[in-house]
C-alpha cells in the first residue's frame, strides 16, 4: 500500500518535471560528474582493477569525455551495464552516454533512437580453432560443432556465413564470454566463434596458446563506438569531437607527454593550436573550455596510447592495429579536419 | 543332595564372570559397517562403488585445491610458480585470485578506509536480531533492535544522520497519532491517519528538515553511493532487507488472504497472485528497465533501492501462501475459541492464531528465506556487480583472465555458509517450540 503511494506521487512528480529537462551538459556541469555506462567487464575493454578503478580502452573514452567537459578524467560516475540493460540505461537518462562495444547498426541508431558519434574499434567476427585440428580456414568447419553466446549478433552472423558457403555445424550455445572459453578448453566444441578481438583476448588466456589458432576469416562488420540519445545534439557533438581530438592527436602527433608542452604556447602546425586551443575558439563552439581538447589527451593519452596501453601487442590481448591504424597508416581511423 | 552334585561334576563356578565385550566383529565400528555398510550383497556393492566414486573425486579435487598457489599477481605468474616448483603437468588452484581481490568479493567498491562501517553494521545487525531469534536475551534489548535499521542505514551509506533520524520520526509520528486518536476516534479513522500521516511527512517534510538540521547542527561522516556497493555485501544488504521486509508485508498478505473483507481479500489475492506467477528475473528487469521510463527523467531512483523492493515484494507473496499454509493448518476449534473469549481480531491473531501458524510455518518460511537469499545472484542480470558479477569483472582484468573455478569455489563456499547456518537456526527453532501436541 505504501509503496504503490509513493510510485504514483512518483510518477506525478514526473509527469511535472519531464517537460523541464536540461541538456545533457548542463546536467554533467551542475552534478560534476559523467555518468558513463561500461561493460560489466570485458577484457581490455573495460574492467575494474583491485583497487576499483576502471580501466580499458572504453573507458578510456568515458575519461577523455570527463576531462574535456569538467576539466577531470577521473570525475566519472561507471555504471556497469549488461547487454539487456544498456540501452534503457541510455535512453531512460540514467547514464549521459554509453562507450560498451556495442556495434553500430542501423536499427539502433534509428529505430531505438540513438546517436553512434563515431567508431573507436572496428571488430569483426571470427573462428578459433585447436591447432590439432588441422583446419586452415573457416570454409573447412563443414559438420563441426562451434561454441556461440546466445542472444548475440554473431549467432545470427553464423548462420548466415554456413549458409552462404552451403556447409552444415552444429552450434553448442553458451551464455557468457568465460563459459564460452571453459566449454572450447573442455572440448564441448571444435571452434569456438565471438568477435575477433574477444578470440585474441582469450586466446592469450590459454595455458598453451601456440596449440590454437585463430582463422583467417572474418564474417561480420562489427563496428565499434560510443553512443547518446537522439535529441541533445549539442552533447553528441561533444562526444564526437573528443573521440576525434583523441584520433587527430595520434595523427599529429600530440601525446600525453607533449601534450602540455604543444599547449603552453602556438607552434608550427595549425591544425595543432586550433586542436590545442592556442589558436582560434574551437572549444566555445561546443560550450567547453578552449583547452578541452588538452584536457581530453592529458587523461590517457591520444588513440595511439588508449590503443597500445589496453589491447595493443605489448599487453596480454595483443591485438595488432590493422583496420584500427590511422588511415595514414593504411587503416580506417580517420578525423574529420578540426577547423 | 548337593553332595551328589558336588561329587559327580569336578568344577562349579560360584562367582559370575565380570561381563565381557563382545567379540571384535561384533562391536563397535566394526559392527556398525556390517551392519550400515556390509549386510548383504547389493549393500556390499553399493558401498564399495560409492566408497570409489567419492575417493574418485576427492583424489581429483583435493590436490588441486592444497596445491594451490597463495602468492602471485596473475594467472600467467600462477602458472609460472607452479611449473617451477610442481612436476610437469600437475593442475594447481590459483587462490593468488582471492588474496588479491578478496576486497572487492566482499565489499565490491566500497572505500577501503571505511570497511569498518559495513563490519560494524554487520555486528550491530547480529545483536539486534538476538532478542527475536533467542527469548532468553531481555524484552528491553528490542529498543536497540527498532533503532538498529536506521543505525545501520546510516552506517552504510553515510552522509547526514539526520536523514534517518527524520525517516524514523515518520514511525513516531505515525504510532503517535495512533495513540492519540484511537480512543475518541475509533480504530478505523486511527489507522488511517496513523498511515498517511507519515506517508505525506516523508513525502514532504522529511527531506528539507534534515537538511535544515543539518545546517544547524551537522552531523554526517562520508557518504558513500549504491554505485560502490559490491559483492557479498551487496548480497547481504538485498537479502537481509529483503528478509526482514517481506516476513511482516507476507503475514499480512496471508491474513488479508484470509478476511472476509472484500476489497482486502481480492487485493491481497491479485497480489500474491500476479507478483507468484511472473520470475523473479522479469521483476528485477521491470524494477532496472521499465520504472526509469515511468520515473521523471533525471530522478536518481537509486537502483538498489528498487531491487529491494521487488525482491521484498516477491518474497513477501512467497511468505503469504507459507503463512496460509500454516493458518489453514489450525484447528477450527482455535478460532471459535478465540471468538468465544470476546478478543478483537487482531487480539485473537496475535495472542492465538498467529503464533501456532507460524510455528507450523517455519520450514516453509526459512526455505523461503534461504530461496531469496541465493536469488540476489540474479542482480548480475541488471548490472549490479554482486560476487558473481564481481568475479566477470575481475576475469575481464588482463591478470586474471582465464580464471574460472576458483572464484566460483570461493563464492559458493560463502553462500553455502550462510545458508547452512539459517537452516540450522530453523532446526534448533522447530525444536524449541516444540510442544508435543501437535
Amino acid at each position: 500500500m505504501k509503496k504503490s503511494v509513493l510510485f504514483g506521487a512518483l510518477t506525478t512528480a514526473g509527469l511535472a518535471a519531464g517537460a523541464a529537462q536540461a541538456a545533457t551538459l548542463d546536467d554533467v556541469k551542475e552534478r560534476g560528474e559523467l555518468n558513463c555506462g561500461v561493460v560489466t567487464g570485458l577484457a581490455g575493454f573495460g574492467a575494474p582493477d583491485a583497487n576499483g578503478v576502471w580501466e580499458g580502452f572504453d573507458v578510456a573514452v568515458c575519461r577523455a569525455v570527463a576531462a574535456a567537459v569538467l576539466g577531470d578524467p577521473m570525475a566519472v560516475n561507471f555504471v556497469p551495464t549488461t547487454g539487456q540493460t544498456r540501452f534503457t540505461a541510455l535512453a531512460s537518462g540514467e547514464i549521459d552516454m554509453l562507450a560498451r562495444n556495442t556495434t553500430w547498426t542501423f536499427s539502433r541508431d534509428t529505430d531505438l533512437k540513438f546517436d553512434f558519434v563515431g567508431v573507436n574499434y572496428y571488430d569483426g567476427q571470427g573462428f578459433i580453432v585447436p591447432t590439432a585440428l588441422g583446419v586452415s580456414s573457416a570454409k573447412d568447419l563443414d559438420g563441426a560443432t562451434i561454441c556461440i553466446q546466445t542472444g548475440t549478433t554473431t549467432e545470427l552472423n553464423l548462420a548466415d556465413f554456413f549458409r552462404n558457403n552451403n556447409i552444415s555445424y552444429e552450434p553448442v550455445p553458451v551464455e557468457t564470454n568465460a563459459e564460452g572459453q571453459q566449454q572450447y578448453l573442455a572440448g564441448a566444441c571444435d571452434a569456438y566463434t565471438t568477435d575477433a578481438s574477444g578470440l585474441a583476448a582469450t586466446r592469450a588466456t590459454f595455458e598453451n596458446p601456440g596449440d590454437h589458432v585463430i582463422l583467417p576469416e572474418i564474417i561480420s562488420k562489427e563496428p565499434l563506438g560510443p553512443l547518446v540519445r537522439h535529441g541533445d545534439n549539442e552533447w553528441a557533438d561533444i562526444v564526437r569531437w573528443t573521440l576525434n581530438a583523441l584520433i587527430a592527436a595520434e595523427e599529429y602527433g600530440v601525446t600525453s607527454a607533449n601534450v602540455n608542452e604543444l599547449a603552453s604556447a602556438p607552434g608550427t602546425n595549425p591544425e595543432v593550436n586550433r586542436l590545442l586551443g592556442t589558436e582560434g575558439e574551437l572549444g566555445g563552439m561546443i560550450g567547453l573550455e578552449n583547452d578541452w581538447a588538452k584536457n581530453a589527451i592529458a587523461a590517457g593519452g591520444n588513440y595511439g596510447e588508449i590503443f597500445e596501453k589496453n589491447i595493443g601487442e605489448n599487453t596480454p590481448i595483443g591485438l595488432a592495429r590493422g583496420l584500427n591504424a590511422q588511415w595514414t597508416n593504411g587503416g580506417l581511423i580517420y578525423a574529420p579536419p578540426f577547423r | 543332595m548337593s553332595d551328589t552334585h558336588s561329587q559327580t561334576v569336578p568344577f562349579v563356578r560360584e562367582t559370575m564372570i565380570p561381563q565381557a565385550e563382545p567379540p571384535v566383529g561384533n562391536r563397535g565400528v566394526i559392527l556398525w559397517m556390517r551392519e550400515n555398510l556390509f549386510s548383504g550383497w547389493f549393500n556390499i556393492i553399493t558401498t564399495l562403488i560409492s566408497l570409489y566414486v567419492i575417493w574418485w573425486a576427492l583424489s581429483h579435487t583435493m590436490p588441486w585445491v592444497f596445491r594451490g598457489i597463495w602468492n602471485a599477481s596473475s594467472l600467467t605468474e600462477c602458472r609460472a610458480i607452479r611449473d617451477a616448483t610442481l612436476p610437469e603437468g600437475t593442475s594447481a588452484a590459483c587462490w593468488a585470485v582471492l588474496t588479491d581481490r578478496w576486497q572487492q568479493l566482499l565489499f565490491g567498491f566500497y572505500p577501503r578506509e571505511l570497511y569498518w562501517r559495513p563490519v560494524l553494521s554487520l555486528v550491530i545487525f547480529l545483536v539486534a536480531i538476538a532478542p527475536v531469534l533467542f527469548p532468553r536475551v531481555p524484552r528491553g534489548a528490542l529498543l536497540f533492535t527498532a533503532v538498529s535499521p536506521f543505525v545501520m542505514f546510516w552506517l552504510l551509506w553515510g552522509g547526514t544522520a539526520w536523514f534517518p533520524i527524520s525517516i524514523g520520526l515518520g514511525f513516531v509520528l505515525g504510532w503517535a497519532a495512533w495513540r492519540a486518536l484511537a480512543p475518541m476516534a475509533g480504530t478505523l479513522v486511527a489507522s488511517i491517519v496513523a498511515v498517511a500521516l507519515p506517508i505525506v511527512y516523508w513525502l514532504y517534510t522529511a527531506g528539507p528538515l534534515a537538511r535544515e538540521l543539518e545546517q544547524v547542527i551537522p552531523f554526517r561522516m562520508e557518504y558513500v553511493s549504491s554505485q560502490d556497493f559490491g559483492g557479498f555485501m551487496l548480497s547481504f544488504i538485498i537479502g537481509i532487507a529483503g528478509i526482514i521486509l517481506s516476513l511482516p508485508l507476507g503475514i499480512l498478505l496471508a491474513l488479508g488472504r484470509q478476511s472476509d473483507l472484500f476489497i482486502i481479500n481480492k487485493i491481497s489475492v491479485g497480489f500474491i497472485e500476479i507478483i507468484r506467477g511472473v520470475p523473479l528475473i522479469v521483476w528485477l528487469f521491470t524494477a532496472s528497465l521499465l520504472l526509469n521510463y515511468f520515473l521523471p527523467p533525471g530522478t536518481n531512483f537509486d537502483l538498489m533501492l528498487r531491487v529491494i523492493i521487488m525482491v521484498t515484494l516477491f518474497a513477501a507473496a512467497y511468505i503469504a501462501e507459507v503463512v496460509r499454509g500454516g493458518l489453514a493448518a489450525l484447528p477450527k476449534g482455535q478460532y471459535e475459541g478465540a471468538d468465544s473469549l470476546g478478543l478483537s481480531y487482531w487480539q485473537s491473531m496475535r495472542l492465538i492464531i498467529l503464533p501456532q501458524a507460524l510455528k507450523i510455518s517455519i520450514p516453509g518460511i526459512v526455505n523461503t528465506f534461504i530461496g531469496l537469499f541465493k536469488d540476489t545472484t540474479l542482480v548480475v542480470f541488471i548490472g549490479l556487480l554482486d560476487p558473481i558479477g564481481l568475479s566477470n569483472a575481475i576475469r575481464a582484468s588482463t591478470e586474471w583472465n582465464g580464471i574460472y573455478w576458483e572464484l566460483f569455489v570461493f563464492i559458493g563456499l560463502l553462500f553455502f555458509i550462510c545458508c547452512f547456518s539459517m537452516s540450522r537456526y530453523s532446526l534448533y527453532l522447530e525444536k524449541k517450540l516444540q510442544r508435543g501436541h501437535n
